[in-house]
């Protein structure tokens, strides 16, 4: 009677941890905490690309309505992949889109930019990672949907745009 | 000659110190990067890591101690942005909670065990 109870215990308990790991394997490897609770200073200075002037990242959302902030790089081929969603975005509304050159090349990113075209409003440097880390990101493709007035993130896609995102970000948008 | 003596002694020992003071600050930066988890690359710190990610973050650590910020305010800095998960030290809150109680519960359950099996002989 005991060996049966204890049997079954090891059972339940094989099975418990097969479906606790199953799930495991679903979940997104980053760990991101949720928007509302993290408040980003977007009060840091930054240099343009292809010029010498800096420019406080503040100073670039100061108007109404909404900006898209999209972390890029010529040599990280997800950027060439949601490009056209981000081209796409900027003529279907109109909106201010911001790029930040992450650890690039100022020539490759100017020939990025000729071969797949502009998107972006400003684009600012991010010559050693640090302007991304101020932002909350882990790396390259990334995009944050910030409200100008509160200064809030409405929405943070890690990783490239895809289909699914488009269609999120032209509904908030609308 | 001498002139020229005194002025070398005087670099090598201008030198030494800022060596030294650099090997401080880098130091620091060692003990806070050991703390935090490289949230891109599982199961190392930053420290460890050689990932773009953890490269930057070590470059931010250096700028925050540069700018005067003591630890706390660095570690305050980075949860604020990425959460509690950075850090490898979680305080005590309704998440993490059982985390924390569970070697106790485990601890008096194996006491209370052992107990039993001596008065019981």
């Amino acid at each position: 009677m005991s060996k049966n109870i204890k049997l079954i215990s090891i059972v339940l308990f094989a099975l418990f941890s097969f479906f606790i790991l199953l799930k495991g394997l679903d979940k997104s490897n980053t760990y991101s905490p949720s928007i509302d609770k993290s408040k980003i200073d977007f009060n840091f200075k930054a240099k343009y690309l292809f010029s010498e002037k800096e420019v406080f990242l503040d100073e670039l959302l100061k108007n109404e309505g909404m900006t898209l902030i999209n972390i890029w790089a010529s040599w990280c081929s997800p950027c060439k992949d949601e490009h056209a969603y981000l081209l796409k975005l900027k003529s279907l509304n109109n909106l201010n889109i911001i790029g930040i050159n992450y650890k690039d090349n100022e020539n490759n990113a100017k020939q990025f930019l000729s071969e797949l075209g502009n998107p972006y409003t400003n684009i600012i440097t991010d010559p050693n990672g640090i302007n991304s880390i101020e932002l909350g990101a882990f790396g390259v493709p990334e995009t944050y949907l910030i409200e100008n007035k509160s200064k809030l993130i409405i929405k943070k896609f890690i990783g490239p745009l895809d289909d699914k995102s488009f269609i999120q970000l032209t509904k908030i948008i609308q | 000659m001498n002139k020229m003596k005194i002025l070398s002694k005087l670099i090598i020992i201008f030198l030494f110190f800022q060596n030294f003071s650099l090997a401080e600050t880098s130091q620091q930066v060692d003990k806070i990067s050991k703390n935090l988890r490289c949230l891109i690359c599982q199961g190392q710190s930053v420290y460890d890591s050689q990932s773009d990610f953890a490269l930057s973050m070590k470059i931010l650590i250096q700028n925050k101690i540069d700018e005067g910020k003591n630890d706390e305010q660095i570690y305050d800095f980075l949860k604020n942005k990425y959460g509690e998960w950075i850090v490898y030290d979680p305080e005590i809150n309704k998440n993490t909670l059982l985390l924390w109680v569970l070697p106790l519960i485990l601890f008096v359950f194996g006491g209370i065990l052992i107990l039993r099996k001596v008065s019981i002989k």
